[in-house]
């Protein structure tokens, strides 16, 4: 594989989705994970961004921000409200 | 050994197959910003000169490519139906007496910077869905990111002020038909142009100036149908998600 023609921004940005994608799977606590998933997405949006996909950054952004989290957070809230009214 | 020990062992075998593959779909790729396929580079020469939008991705997602789009229209349309019916199972008597429990307990928002700034937010990032979607081909955007920016921006009314507001804003009676017609007239603009003679989601209305609001022929009207279909799915799949949410905590307060 050539490598020559990545700009410095790009391989900085292929450094970090990989770190970012790690941390994910490596948080335990599905709260904390939706933020950081959140995190992820943004790096994917600017992954897409630099290589010139304005409107699948776009895409992304919207997904991995409101659409996603959003939904993520109602289902650990429904699952989560049965065991508390037990205690 | 213990289980998550045997589990591991059971999962290694697949986790390297998996790697294997994964690597193997690397190897061969085009070098890095080499691209092979002739389809983009005959659509970055000829769609700013027979379609007038600055924007060729919106040209080949509600032009070239309008089918396909039409295609995704359907499959959110039928999903949201799909989670429509498993969650919407709250009987029309009851639902009154239900939501003012609901409402009383989620509506507790305390901060004042919540209270002033909220509304503000809701404004600004309307104007943003609002703009993704007008110019979305003249620059990046379009119906789908500009739609889901909307659908978020009556989210944050909810963030922001109450439970009972955004039930106020997301009345069923309302939003369902409106989806409804979102997707269907992306289909009724693919069927007059069948009727008219051209084939179908032909575009119409002449080019207009490149550039401008005014070009795309009647792309813009695909891009506005996709919006309106984007927006109200993404804020029927909220509200329904949000019941979910609301429900269970109405039935604990103690």
């Amino acid at each position: 594989m050539i490598v020559a023609n990545i700009v410095p921004l790009q391989a900085l940005i292929f450094v970090l989705v990989p770190l970012g994608a790690t941390a994910v799977v490596l948080c335990r606590n599905p709260l904390r994970q939706i933020v950081v998933n959140g995190v992820y997405g943004l790096l994917l949006s600017i992954l897409f961004f630099v290589l010139q996909a304005p409107d699948v950054a776009l895409s992304m952004l919207v997904v991995s921000t409101i659409a996603y989290p959003l939904i993520v957070l109602a289902a650990i809230a429904r699952s989560r409200t049965k065991p508390e009214e037990d205690e | 050994m213990r289980r998550d020990q045997i589990r591991g062992l059971i999962a290694l075998p697949f986790l390297v197959v998996v790697a294997g593959l994964l690597v193997w779909s690397v190897v061969d790729l085009p070098d890095f910003g080499k691209y092979r396929g002739p389809y983009g580079y005959v659509l970055n020469r000829v769609a700013v000169p027979q379609r007038h939008t600055s924007n060729v991705v919106a040209a080949i997602v509600f032009d070239y490519r309008g089918i396909d789009t039409m295609g995704e229209e359907f499959i959110l349309f039928a999903s949201v139906a799909g989670v429509v019916l498993l969650l919407r199972s709250r009987g029309e008597e009851e639902e009154p007496e239900e939501a003012d429990e609901a409402e009383e307990v989620v509506d507790a928002i305390h901060s004042d910077m919540l209270r002033v700034l909220g509304p503000l937010l809701v404004g600004v990032t309307l104007l943003v869905g609002l703009w993704l979607v007008a110019f979305g081909f003249v620059t990046p955007g379009g119906g789908f990111q500009g739609g889901v920016v909307v659908a978020g921006a009556l989210l944050l009314v909810y963030l922001t002020t109450s439970y009972r507001a955004w039930r106020k804003l997301t009345r069923e009676v309302f939003l369902d038909p409106l989806e409804a017609s979102g997707v269907g007239s992306f289909a009724i603009l693919g069927l007059a142009t069948l009727i008219a003679g051209a084939p179908f989601l032909h575009n119409f209305l002449g080019p207009g100036t490149t550039g401008t609001l005014i070009s795309g022929g009647s792309l813009p009207f695909l891009n506005l149908a996709t919006t309106i279909e984007v927006a109200a799915a993404n804020i029927v799949l909220f509200s329904e998600f949000l019941e979910q949410y609301v429900r269970p905590l109405a039935g604990s307060d103690e």
